[in-house]
């Protein structure tokens, strides 16, 4: 499939302090997001994910490396007329209505006046804030602002929409809703850039995914890629058992109850303690194999680090 | 297009600064008072008038050109929100077009305002409508236009705080420079002379736009003067402008 981004070797530092001293941030990035894709940008706190995306829409000058978007150079108009961007905790011109908001930046985007009318109401509508049209942006609560921010993002019906980390700070139904709608995106034909830090909803939406540590790439590919689908361990809650007959069996934890978690990492074991549930008349609640997560890669990758 | 929608925008959120109300408020009451003074002075009383009244849509207009031009791009990084902005299809230049004429329309609209306040006083003198104040009147305008460039100017490298203080100096310098020209005709030619001719070019001389005493005491001005006032103005205004486009192209929003 034809590269919608594609990063090479980007780098950039920041002299910082008083007396200032070069620090590198970006160290030779290389990406590329394919078309159609819900491409995860994955990295803690730091890492670079912000700059790169800053880096991408000309915020910042990076000192080496290209970037290209639909094969044009990121900073023509040609690639910015096709690009929408959701900033991390968006702050927007607060007295204006929901409507005039998106009405002002609609004008930047030469539509005529008929489209742009529709244009607003259905992302109102898409985004859930058809009836807070008319609300001045100062009354909105964070979870309404980073909607109608997604709203703005949409407005030139762009191919490839950029989210900074668009699930920080939502509570958990925001944060479905968003996951929803960026999912519809993606069916609806676009391409999504999402940077966050929360793995499982990059694990849920996302098909591929790039983690960035302390400014490099240090993992890159399809989910099914990076993480092996291994059985690691079994985990059973189980009952009507002294903690001494399960010992050698596997790591015991005590739960609530009477029961006990057994976290068992041995095959043999488990046909165990299914022989000694028979024998005793023990009681099995939960079996549960555990296969490794994008937690369990992006914990062992910034270890490494 | 781009740059109207910027410019409303920002004349949209200048509109509602309540310094802006309070400026008007204060260039009123001295506007206002300048007829009270009048009643204590002898000799031509409107005289008065005339020149307490323009001075003060000078310096209560410039006070806004600065108190609200060194926060028109600062504001917008501060607050982030120019990151959704500058990312739309819109090149930077236009951006800072767009504050700077936004700006220059919300000051055009409060000078109006004083200026028909001080007509009225004027009229209430006189019963005279004197159309001659309007020509002072426009080139404080063509003033203000320079003002506001080079707060914009520092705006967009600087806090407010530090912009507002280099903004006043430059309004402040810009009107005591003439002094120059003075001390330039007494010097011997030399190294002095030299150095005061040069440091005569680089700063600004806004005495350019001060047409007060002309208009007051009704003296012929003639017409090349107003034209070198009026290309001084533009070609200025420009020179910053272009200045401040070049360090706003070269910043990184962090």
């Amino acid at each position: 499939m034809a590269d919608v981004l594609r990063i090479e070797d980007l780098h950039k530092s920041f002299k910082l302090g008083f007396i200032p001293k070069k620090k590198k941030i970006l160290k030779g990035i290389s990406l590329s997001v394919e078309q159609g894709e819900i491409f995860g940008y994955l990295g803690p706190n730091g890492a670079g994910k912000t700059t790169t995306i800053k880096c991408i829409l000309g915020l910042i000058h990076h000192e080496k490396g290209k970037i290209e978007i639909f094969g044009h150079p990121h900073l023509s108009l040609q690639a910015k007329e096709k690009i929408g961007f959701l900033p991390e905790n968006p702050y927007f011109y607060d007295y204006l209505t929901a409507s005039e908001f998106l009405h002002f930046y609609s004008q930047l985007f030469l539509m005529e006046k008929k489209e742009k009318e529709e244009k607003i109401k259905d992302l109102l509508e898409l985004v859930g804030l058809e009836k807070a049209g008319d609300l001045q942006l100062r009354k909105f609560s964070r979870g309404m602002l980073q909607r109608v921010g997604l709203a703005q993002s949409l407005l030139n019906d762009p191919s490839l929409v950029l989210l900074d980390e668009p699930l920080g700070g939502l509570d958990p139904l925001g944060r479905k809703e968003l996951r929803d709608i960026i999912v519809r995106l993606k069916e609806e034909g676009k391409t999504i850039f999402l940077s966050s830090h929360i793995l499982q909803d990059i694990e849920m939406i996302c098909d591929r995914v790039a983690i960035i540590v302390s400014g490099e790439i240090i993992s890159q590919g399809t989910l099914h890629e990076l993480i092996s689908e291994k059985i690691l361990f079994t985990e059973v809650i189980l009952s009507g058992f002294e903690e001494k007959e399960l010992e050698g069996l596997g790591e015991s934890f005590s739960v609530k109850g009477g029961k006990t978690l057994l976290r068992v990492l041995k095959e043999e074991n488990l046909e165990k303690i299914l022989k000694l549930v028979k024998s005793k008349r023990g009681k099995i609640h939960a079996l549960t194999p555990r296969t490794e997560t994008l937690e369990d890669l992006f914990v062992e990758v910034v270890k490494q680090r | 297009m781009k740059i109207k929608a910027i410019a409303l925008n920002t004349f949209k959120e200048a509109i509602r600064d309540r310094i802006l109300y309070l400026l008007l408020f204060f260039a009123a009451v001295c506007i206002i008072f300048s007829r009270i003074l009048a009643l204590l002075t002898v000799g031509d009383r409107v005289k008065i008038i005339k020149d307490v009244g323009l001075t003060s849509l000078s310096l209560f207009g410039a006070l806004m050109a600065i108190l609200m031009g060194v926060g028109l791009v600062y504001k917008e990084i501060d607050k982030k929100t120019l990151y959704t902005l500058l990312v739309k299809p819109i090149h930077r230049y236009q951006f800072l077009l767009g504050k700077y004429f936004g700006l220059v329309l919300t000051l055009f609209i409060m000078l109006s305002l004083m200026s028909l306040i001080f007509l009225a006083v004027i009229f209430f003198h006189t019963f005279r409508v004197e159309w001659q104040i309007l020509l002072a009147i426009l080139y404080i305008f063509l003033e203000l236009c320079l003002i506001t460039s080079v707060a914009l100017l520092f705006s967009c490298f600087s806090t407010p705080i530090l912009s507002s203080l280099f903004s006043l100096s430059f309004y402040l310098i810009g009107h005591v420079s003439w002094g120059l020209e003075t001390l330039i005709k007494k010097l011997r030619p030399g190294t002095g002379k030299t150095l005061a001719q040069l440091l005569y070019h680089f700063v600004p001389d806004l005495e350019n736009f001060n047409f007060k005493m002309e208009i007051v005491h009704k003296l012929p001005i003639p017409p090349k003067i107003f034209l070198f006032s009026t290309l001084y103005g533009i070609f200025y205004t420009l020179f910053v402008l272009t200045l401040a486009v070049l360090i706003f192209r070269k910043r990184d929003f962090i």
